[in-house]
């Protein structure tokens, strides 16, 4: 019925030359976006098992968390307001400022459990924002790697040079403001050896904190902020600073203070002598000594635990909840009859 | 009436104001010209009409204004005034030059907005005292996404240029116009008014007038496959007043000569000039003017004069970039990115005026405070300098601009650019479908605009055209009524042996290349020697079929030495058609001159000469031709449809022939033939002489000449003898029905708008299964607009009763399904619309026409078709669709939401103006059902994805600042803030965006009524937007408070946290991503999986850089259980949300797509298996 096109002119010639013009798409399961594929749906029995397994699997490792945070022993003791003698408890910042006040101060401890060694000995603040913006910048850690960027001080104002233009070493607000009360313990009379190495990370030692770098011109200012350094030592062996400035995530934090490498038994009372030097007054910040030992879970904190076991018995539940569902509510998966248009006939033509 | 809104519109061209123009004298000349930088008009899409439809219109209506013109010169392009600046011929595609590279690249890439953020949010951070991040981290991705775009644009331009300088350095053959020689000269010095001689097989330098070929007719053939991708020959003729004395070596240029056009402008198919040339003048019509893109084919030479150089020819000003349209998608989008600034802004204000209050509060402490230090002690002369601190309004104020820093990307800028990758690879893989590859056309599918992917998924009305996109547009010569006698039984014609159509031409055998089945009876009629009245008029016919046509006759040598092939080259296959069927009646129409035609009439070659030809136009509707026959009598021809046709019949008529010619045109209509009617008369010599004069006069004439030969020709077609009427079918494209169908039941309505008359298209509407036999029909061809109103009002009567009987109808409107007991199909004429359309009663027909469930629009003109569109747009939030194939759909494809081209028979316009183009109209389902629900489903996906992703790390980061005295640290690293966005997350979602398909190709097509999901906009709208926010805040709760309540009185330093922050999130995020892959093949597998070790590989370089303050931290965090129980915990905790709501609403609300998955997983349907099989 359809008009005939001469078969004789183009011949068998011309269908090669076609067929090799051809813009067909060549067949591969990837153009044709048909590749090997998994389609997982949420079938009753996956949604179950997966809530039950969650179930299962948090509530052990809940219990597991509390237990480790349950043979953590850990003496806090808050000393700030207590380290102020009497008749100067109304000012507190001439108290800390003043260089004639004698800051020693003492105290008795109880120790609730037996701590195991080692046993380490933190200072807690509280309110010192070691994260503010204007405080985490101001260092230089060129300039506390190596020798030869000892002029590199960018950043670290306003603790970046002396007056008279030679820069600071350790320079910047963070080492400034070093940590410096001391602690010392003894239980009766008999003085507990604190363990001062190896307090920092290795990385640190190694690494970011030169061994050629000596203090220099440091806490010469018009303010002193905190610790003086010894100048002879070098920045790697400076242990107190390389904690100082891994600078602390949130605004109450612990850094380590040293270690006591023996058993503490229990009810043993350690008298504590604190060189209350440090200036917390001035921001309403709270100082605190820490007395702890570890697990594999740090510190104490219930936290994991509980939020685990929360976790764990919500997923259990809401297995529970949804065989109930699925019990009083059954649906055939994949019905056609559910199908808007099945359920609306009308709804086309 | 049809024709009306074209050509006011043409009018109203010619009234855009003219620049001031400069006045120019020349010589002998007294002739003033203005001219314009920009003379042409400013409308930018062609308009013109198809070749195909009856409803062909005259190509340039326009009339050449004296003001408005160009003076060429000829071989004299050195007098052209300077302030003309006519152009070189050198043209220049590229965009930059190595100078301008940088400034130009950079400023064209800072005009998306989303790079203007970029680049306001960096320089906020160069500014020391809100400096956020280090200059590194803050330019990084900035200068990434320059440096990518510029790359890639270079490298496109490189190539650009190199193709500019191929095509300016080709070389083009000139006249000197002193000594008449040709030298050779560079295509790039080519100047307007130079002769040029190009040879055959050559491209055409610029546009050029012909003033000589090398046929001594005059004519020229082209092939315009570049410029209009049309691949059958045109032919161009020189006028004879200038083939008389061709320019070169023995006859130098006439110096005196010149030529007066049009400025130059973007209408490919009109041209309108005259020339004066040896003190006479001639004109000029679009036959005269080859065109820069075209190739010389058939022709040994041609000469011609430039008029048009370089960026003035047409093809240059016709090659303006693609439409830039906007998914809907994106334009919704556009809300929610406001609400996220909303959001933005609150989270500055608040971290600003709690930055105040703290200071405030403790505005006592500042000064010893460490770790603020307020004053600066080292200048010890200014106890009271303060160090980095511009009191307490400027720091809130900082604080603002800092904040607006540390959260930007809560504006999700990295989406628009993973946006476009997603694009690029749902093209390739539209482009790539085996199942949208035309096999007859050998085309591809095309994406020719890339930023409306995803509204392929949401149409809900189709706007087609009928010739050439629901119908192959292969003309084929069905049946004749011949003095109302019906002939229509044509059998094949191998029966009756193929002799009477071979013309013997000395030894050679000349056969037309195709051949039409006959009808035996006819073909007795038509040799029977007995010279019968019928068969006389039989005879008339035919010859009348084989002159009144433009078509041009090609020999075409065959493998056989002694037989060659006649191909009948002409734009409107209606006409080939029927030089076709009078070939293989016994009129062969051999040979076309631009004077005479020599038809071999039933074995005898005879010659006609072409006195006169009347263009087909609109508002006539007919075409005629005035030959002088050989017996010297002087006939005219005329062919055209019915209506105009019995309007100019004689008046003493034979009333019978003429109803039984009626009756069998409407019943080749009703079976969806296209019907033509042919009549005749035989001219006086007077008349002939009068019409001459006049129609020389006319031809020739500056002004108005198109309306004068349209009053000529009127004036000559009338008191016409009908000789008799054609049908040709139109023959349906495969799958039609089925596709239509498909559509119908996927929730979207397909509109029929045709220039075919309202029997054909009924029928055609029948044919194509649109129409059915319970429709109830409402007709409007009205010719006025009173009863335009009636019709309509009575029409909404009707639909209002209908709707009474039905429960909800209005509701059912809404969600564009109707539920109406009887189905109502409306069907309008393009009269009607005349009176409808633009005035108060498009309300009207807006609420009939959303009630019916078909729409059928037939006589209408191009420009209606876009009005038509326009209606639905404008009114209502469906998203639209046009389909068509011809020039005259160009409008209506433009104005359509999504713009589809068929690159089949009439050319390439519309493929040229469309946002997509493939090869059959069959394609459309697949492309709707198939791609189109991918691409929406994952655009949309991806959208409320990356809103989430984001959101997610902002509200990190902010509930982090709370805790540190509100002063925008952040623990997690700067890097890792500009790597999150860029490196650790998107990648994932541009493969999830590109590759996750929901339901397999098998089940979306045979459940079209899925396509409906996304006329819903189920899977994006406020609602889930303020779903997954709300999820976003609970997970960033839960990464931000798991590990904060873990480590809070510990010695915990900032980095290791924040490392632990970044993993986290990163986990959390692409978690939630893998919850909602629907598919998983091993390329989603690796990116997902792959992208959370390559952030943690990024947090290990990063943290093995000892100069950064988070040194070894991630190390040391990693060793320790605890670390590794909060990553599992907070993916827990933070998940939990989400996996029970999609649980819950999976099970208990369940979408259709939900349910046929499932369907696929359990009830292994046929489909599926198949599937799995293949897999």
């Amino acid at each position: 019925m359809s008009p005939q096109a001469d078969p004789a002119p183009e011949g068998d010639a011309g269908v090669v030359e076609r067929r090799k013009k051809s813009k067909k798409p060549k067949y591969s399961r990837f153009t044709q976006q048909e590749l090997p594929a998994c389609k997982p749906l949420l079938t009753p029995t996956i949604v179950i098992s997966t809530f039950s397994l969650i179930g299962i699997l948090f509530i052990p490792i809940g219990l597991t968390s509390l237990s480790a945070s349950d043979i953590v022993v850990e003496i806090v003791y808050r000393y700030d307001t207590e380290c102020i003698p009497q008749q100067s408890q109304n000012d507190k910042l001439a108290f800390i400022q003043s260089s004639e006040t004698n800051k020693i101060c003492s105290t008795t401890l109880t120790v609730p459990k037996n701590m195991k060694a080692p046993v380490y000995i933190y200072y807690e603040l509280d309110n010192f924002y070691q994260n503010h913006r204007r405080y985490v910048k101001s260092r230089n850690d060129k300039q506390l790697r190596s020798k030869a960027y000892e002029q590199e001080t960018t950043n670290c104002a306003p603790e970046a040079t002396t007056a008279n233009g030679s820069p600071i070493v350790p320079c910047g607000l963070i080492a400034w403001s070093l940590f410096n009360d001391t602690y010392s313990f003894a239980i009766q009379n008999k003085v507990i050896e604190v363990n001062k190495k190896n307090i920092a990370w290795q990385s640190d030692k190694n690494n970011k904190f030169g061994s050629d770098v000596y203090p220099k011109n440091f806490q010469q200012g018009g303010l002193i902020g905190g610790a003086k350094l010894n100048e002879s030592i070098p920045l790697s062996e400076q242990e107190d600073l390389i904690v100082w400035m891994r600078t602390a995530a949130l605004p109450q934090f612990r850094k380590l203070y040293g270690r006591i490498e023996t058993d503490l038994a229990a009810n043993e009372q350690i008298s504590v002598t604190i060189e209350n030097n440090y200036n917390t007054y001035s921001f309403e910040g709270e100082k605190k000594l820490v007395l702890s030992t570890t697990s594999w879970i740090g510190g104490k904190n219930d936290f994991l635990g509980v939020a685990y076991l929360a976790v764990g018995s919500l997923c259990l539940f809401l297995a529970l909840a949804f065989i109930v569902l699925y019990l009083l509510k059954p649906r055939t998966l994949g019905d056609p009859s559910y199908l808007s248009w099945n359920k609306n006939p009308d709804g086309h033509q | 009436m049809v024709g009306e809104g074209l050509t006011t519109s043409e009018e109203g061209e010619e009234e855009s104001p003219i620049p001031p123009s400069y006045r120019h004298h020349r010589r002998n000349s007294s002739s003033a010209v203005a001219a314009s930088c920009d003379g042409f008009p400013k409308h930018s899409h062609v308009r013109h009409p198809s070749g195909a439809d009856t409803e062909r219109l005259a190509a340039s209506q326009r009339e050449l204004a004296e003001s408005d013109s160009r003076l060429v010169f000829l071989g004299d392009p050195g007098l052209s005034d300077p302030r003309f600046e006519m152009p070189r011929n050198s043209i220049r595609t590229a965009k930059y030059s190595l100078i301008i590279f940088l400034p130009r690249n950079i400023f064209e890439q800072f005009r998306r907005l989303a790079y203007v953020y970029f680049l306001v949010i960096a320089v906020l951070n160069q500014l020391p005292q809100i400096a956020v991040f280090g200059r590194g981290a803050s330019i990084l991705p900035l200068a990434f996404v320059l440096l990518v775009t510029a790359v890639k644009d270079a490298y496109e331009d490189w190539r650009r240029h190199r193709s500019d300088r191929i095509e300016n350095n080709r070389a083009a053959s000139v006249c000197d116009p002193h000594s008449g020689r040709f030298f050779s000269k560079r295509w790039k010095e080519v100047r307007v008014g130079e002769v040029v001689k190009v040879l055959a097989n050559e491209g055409i330098p610029c546009d050029m007038v012909l003033l000589a070929t090398s046929d001594p007719t005059g004519v020229a053939y082209v092939q315009t496959i570049n410029l209009d991708g049309e691949s059958n020959l045109k032919t161009r003729y020189a006028k004879q007043e200038t083939m008389i004395h061709p320019p070169g070596e023995d006859h130098p240029v006439d110096p005196a000569g010149f030529i007066r056009c049009e400025q130059p402008n973007r209408n490919i198919y009109g041209f309108l000039g005259n020339m004066e040339v040896d003190g006479k003048r001639v004109s000029l019509g679009p036959a005269n003017i080859i065109l820069r893109g075209c190739e010389l084919k058939n022709t040994a030479w041609v000469i011609g004069v430039a008029v048009y150089t370089g960026s003035e020819t047409k093809v240059m000003l016709n090659s303006s970039g693609a439409s830039s349209k906007r998914s809907r998608l994106e334009t919704q989008m556009n809300r929610e990115t406001l609400l996220l600034s909303a959001i933005l802004i609150a989270l500055c204000l608040v971290m600003a005026i709690c930055n105040g209050i703290w200071l405030g509060n403790h505005s006592d402490d500042l000064e010893l405070a460490q770790f603020f230090r307020k004053r600066d002690y080292s200048d010890r002369d200014d106890k009271d300098e303060n160090y980095n601190y511009y009191g307490l309004g400027m720091q809130v104020f900082f604080t603002f601009l800092m904040s607006v820093i540390v959260f930007q990307i809560m504006i999700p800028i990295s989406l628009y650019i993973s946006m476009e990758f997603v694009r690029l690879g749902q093209a390739y893989f539209m482009i790539r479908d085996a199942n949208l590859y035309d096999e007859s056309s050998n085309s591809r599918f095309q994406c020719r605009a890339l930023n409306i992917n995803e509204d392929l998924g949401q149409i809900k009305h189709v706007f087609s055209d009928k010739t050439g996109t629901l119908t192959e547009n292969k003309m084929e010569f069905q049946c004749a009524s011949i003095r109302g006698v019906d002939y229509s039984g044509g059998t094949s014609l191998r029966e009756n042996g193929e002799e009477h159509c071979i013309v013997a031409a000395s030894n050679q055998i000349l056969k037309p290349k195709m051949s039409v089945k006959t009808d035996p009876e006819l073909v007795r009629l038509l040799r029977n020697k007995g010279e019968s009245e019928q068969g006389k008029q039989a005879r008339e016919f035919f010859l009348a079929l084989a002159c009144c046509n433009t078509i041009v006759p090609l020999v075409v040598d065959t493998s056989d030495p002694k037989q060659k092939l006649i191909d009948y080259q002409g734009e409107s296959p209606d006409e080939q058609a029927l030089v076709y069927a009078s070939a293989s009646y016994g009129f062969v129409l051999i040979e076309r001159t631009s004077g005479h035609i020599i038809i071999d009439v039933l074995g005898n070659k005879q010659r006609y000469d072409v006195l006169g030809l009347h263009q087909f136009d609109s508002d006539r509707k007919r075409m005629s031709v005035i030959v002088c026959c050989p017996d010297k009598t002087i006939k005219l021809f005329v062919k055209g449809a019915d209506n105009s046709m019995f309007g100019v019949i004689q008046n003493k008529v034979d009333l019978c022939m003429i109803d039984a010619t009626k009756a069998n045109l409407h019943a080749y209509s009703s079976l969806g033939l296209r019907t033509l009617v042919v009549g005749m008369r035989e001219l006086s010599r007077k008349e002939f002489e009068e019409w001459q004069s006049v129609y020389e006069n006319a031809s020739t004439s500056l002004m108005g000449r198109g309306k004068l030969l349209r009053a000529i020709a009127s004036n000559i077609e009338k008191g016409l003898l009908i000789l008799g009427a054609s049908g040709i079918e139109d023959k349906l494209q495969e799958g039609v029905p089925e596709a239509i169908a498909s559509m119908r039941q996927a929730g979207i309505k397909v509109w029929v708008l045709t220039g075919d008359k309202q029997e054909t298209a009924i029928s055609i509407g029948f044919s194509c299964k649109l129409l059915t036999s319970q429709m109830t029909q409402i007709v409007i061809n009205s010719q006025s607009r009173e009863s335009c109103r009636k019709s309509l009002q009575d029409a909404i009567a009707m639909y209002k009763k209908f709707a009474a009987i039905s429960p909800d109808p209005f509701e059912n409107i809404l969600t564009g399904i109707v539920s109406t007991r009887v189905p109502m199909a409306l069907i309008i004429d393009g009269t009607s619309l005349v009176f409808i359309l633009e005035t108060e009663l498009e309300e009207d027909l807006f609420k009939v026409a959303t009630v019916c469930d078909v729409v059928l629009c037939c006589r209408v003109a191009p420009l209606q078709k876009a009005g038509i569109v326009a209606l639905i747009k404008n009114r209502s939030d469906d998203m639209t669709l046009a389909i068509g194939d011809g020039a005259n759909d160009v409008s209506m494809i433009q104005m359509a939401d999504v713009g589809i081209g068929i690159s089949g028979q009439e050319g390439r316009q519309a493929v040229m103006a469309s946002d997509f183009a493939m090869g059959q109209f069959r394609f459309l389902v697949p492309l709707l059902l198939v791609h189109g629900h991918w691409n929406y489903q994952r655009m949309a996906y991806m959208i409320l994805y990356n809103f989430y992703k984001n959101a997610v790390f902002v509200f990190i980061l902010f509930w982090y600042v709370l805790y540190t005295a509100y002063t925008l640290t952040t623990a997690i690293t700067e890097w890792s803030s500009a790597l999150y966005s860029a490196v650790y997350t998107t990648l994932p979602t541009i493969v999830v965006g590109i590759l996750d398909k929901d339901l397999s190709r098998k089940t979306l097509m045979k459940y079209p009524q899925l396509y409906r999901a996304g006329q819903r906009d189920e899977r994006y709208s406020l609602k889930l937007f303020i779903l997954i926010m709300t999820d976003a805040v609970w997970q960033s709760v839960a990464v931000f408070y798991i590990p904060y309540l873990v480590y809070r009185q510990s010695t915990i330093d900032g980095s290791s946290i924040g490392d632990l922050w970044t993993l986290a999130v990163v986990v959390l995020v692409n978690i939630h991503l893998a919850m909602d892959v629907r598919r998983w093949n091993w390329i989603t597998h690796a990116a997902i999986w792959g992208c959370i070790v390559a952030t943690a590989i990024c947090v290990i370089i990063i943290d093995c850089i000892s100069t950064l303050p988070g040194y070894w931290a991630i190390f040391k965090i990693m060793g320790t259980g605890l670390f590794w129980l909060c990553l599992l915990g907070i993916t827990v905790a933070g998940m939990l949300p989400h996996f029970s709501a999609k649980v819950l609403k999976e099970y208990l609300m369940p979408s259709d797509v939900q349910i046929v998955r499932e369907m696929d997983k359990f009830w292994r349907i046929a489909a599926t298996t198949s599937e799995i099989q293949n897999e």
